[in-house]
């Protein structure tokens, strides 16, 4: 009985630790009043405004716009370097490529990012490339410390499958591309999926990296949310918050329904 | 060591012969990629933290130039970057704080994570199912808006203070905010996830028989707990600590919320360095010592981890 007692106080307490901030956060949102703190009484108020407000609204685009392409690209090269290192023995200075491929997991965001915007100033320098830093110096940022993290997926997921089942399909005669369209792919679509939406996830969340390598006139939305909460509290931010966590819900509640479903049909 | 250069080049040269082959753009397209926004930008880092600091754009002298009255090449190679955050005691702390950050909530991260995960991986499956998709929905939210969320939580006027003054339990606000306790909450609160999920991930696979066997055996369960469990769940707690940890050190946004002056942070001071104090060799200096003695010790510590795996299994 002690022992129930205690699982649930933990979990309890557990789960209204990781809410409770957020929730607050979405109750503030109805707040009529402009100071954030002071309640006036509820409206959606605030959710108009945030509908009016250009220079969200284009920071918005603009990260769907970079997040989309750079979990697109990271998802084809760390796809790439995860076969390569699961699959292929001779490569070049291979403990080289493992260092490149691992070693933006664990590089601080602070640093990559000053040493990507100083790449992009000397190239500027020499080659008068990039030449301004924008969309594009942020996309390849993003690109670059999103493929280690799909790349480890990959590995991780081709090197628990069973390595057997490609030879067996070159012993019946398949090319060797055929059967990395037929067997492998199939197999790892499932880590391919997680890697892209990981790789999404990562770009939309950025803050730091996107604050070295952006230029005038790609703000992405992390960039604005936090000029605007820097120094003080933001009703917008606000209602921002709440409409962001009623899109992880809705999400999660599918899933769930979802996996809820398949352990049915599994008993 | 040389040998293993020339057996390099020659699996170049066969790559390249058979460059129609899928596996050479499967291993030079990242390859490209990685050595050109990666290796090259660090190694840019690296020349600048050993140049020397001059007014213009940019802010430091090349590494090499021509003297034009002698005609001789000039070298201007200079420690002097590395020698000063070394004897400024300013840096340094921040470093030491940085790292006293990280190990403080990296520790309170896996004492509240540990039972949460651990009853999450015992629960019916049915459930457990429900409460992993709880742990899950903070993970994805927006990691700034959940460090914002405390902003509003913990303020002078904030909820926390108008709950407290509303129940008469103080008279005046409290304030809460602005030094270095705010950023470790920060910090628990929006890494906790990471700590919980690999640990979940872990423990779940966990088979139960073993604590029923030690039961069985007369084993009492704290025992059971510190003699089985806790062993067996260490690859679990390294997994999650080293997610907490190594993003922590160089964190620049919690403490740019949350804290106040009291302690300065690593990430801030590379940060600063650049932007406000635009003295690009110092913070060069900076980030490459972070390189040295943060990713550096972790890489070898993680190769060193997984022999010792190998070799245990």
């Amino acid at each position: 009985m002690n022992k129930v007692f205690f699982k649930y106080l933990v979990l309890i307490f557990g789960f209204i630790f990781l809410y409770f901030p957020i929730l607050a956060l979405i109750g503030y949102s109805f707040n009529d009043s402009k100071r954030v703190m002071v309640w006036k009484g509820f409206s959606f108020r605030w959710y108009g405004e945030l509908f009016k407000n250009e220079q969200i609204l284009e920071a918005f685009y603009t990260s769907i716009e970079i997040a989309a392409l750079s979990a697109t690209f990271a998802t084809i090269l760390g796809v790439m370097a995860g076969f390569s290192l699961a699959r292929i023995a001779k490569i070049p200075f291979r403990s080289f490529f493992i260092f490149l491929s691992t070693a933006p997991l664990v590089m601080p965001e602070i640093i990559l990012g000053l040493s990507l915007l100083l790449f992009f100033v000397t190239t500027n320098n020499l080659f008068g490339l990039p030449s301004s830093k924008g969309q594009l110096t942020v996309l390849i940022a993003h690109i670059t410390f999103s493929v280690a993290f799909v790349a480890v997926i990959i590995q991780a997921r081709l090197s628990s499958f069973d390595k057997n089942i490609e030879e067996a399909a070159q012993d019946l005669g398949a090319k060797p591309n055929s059967v990395i369209w037929k067997i492998t792919t199939p197999v790892i679509m499932p880590a391919i999926i997680s890697g892209w939406l990981l790789a999404f996830t990562l770009s939309l969340d950025d803050l730091v990296v996107a604050s070295f390598t952006t230029g005038p006139g790609a703000n992405t939305l992390p960039i604005v949310v936090f000029s605007k909460v820097r120094l003080g509290l933001s009703p917008e931010v606000n209602a921002l918050s709440a409409i962001i966590m009623l899109f992880v819900v809705t999400i999660a509640v599918g899933y769930y329904i979802k996996i809820r479903n398949k352990s049915d049909v599994n008993k | 060591m040389l040998l293993g250069s020339w057996s390099n080049l020659f699996t170049i040269v066969e790559m390249i012969d058979g460059f129609k082959n899928f596996k050479f753009w499967y291993v030079f397209s990242p390859y490209f990629w990685l050595v050109l926004f990666f290796f090259i930008p660090l190694a840019i880092i690296l020349k600048i933290s050993l140049s020397v600091s001059e007014w213009g754009m940019p802010p430091y002298k090349k590494l090499f130039s021509l003297n034009e009255a002698t005609g001789s090449f000039d070298l201007n190679i200079t420690f002097s970057n590395y020698a000063f955050i070394f004897s400024d005691s300013y840096y340094f702390q921040s470093y030491l704080n940085s790292i006293s950050l990280a190990f403080t909530s990296t520790l309170i991260c896996l004492i509240i994570g540990y039972p949460i995960a651990f009853y999450v991986a015992k629960s019916k499956p049915k459930i457990r199912n429900l409460f992993l998709v709880l742990l899950v929905i903070p993970f994805w939210t927006s990691f700034l808006l959940r460090v914002y969320a405390w902003k509003v939580l913990l303020q002078g006027n904030g909820l926390i203070n108008n709950i407290l003054i509303n129940l008469n339990l103080i008279d005046e606000p409290l304030s809460m905010m602005y030094n270095h306790y705010s950023v470790i909450l920060g910090v628990v609160y929006t890494y906790l996830p990471f700590m919980i999920l690999p640990l979940y991930g872990f423990l779940v696979k966990f088979d139960l028989r073993l604590i029923e066997a030690s039961h069985d055996l007369g084993v009492r369960p704290i025992k059971t707990f510190f003699k089985i469990i806790l062993p067996l769940s260490i690859p679990g707690i390294i997994a999650g600590s080293m997610l907490v940890f190594i993003p922590v050190v160089g964190e620049f946004v919690i403490p740019e919320l949350l804290g106040g002056s009291d302690k300065l942070y690593f990430g801030k001071m590379i940060f600063d360095e650049f932007f406000v104090n635009r003295d690009w060799p110092i913070a060069s200096a900076l980030a490459m010592s972070g390189i040295l003695f943060l990713a550096i010790p972790i890489m070898v510590f993680q190769l060193a981890y997984q022999k010792y795996g190998l070799k245990n299994e």
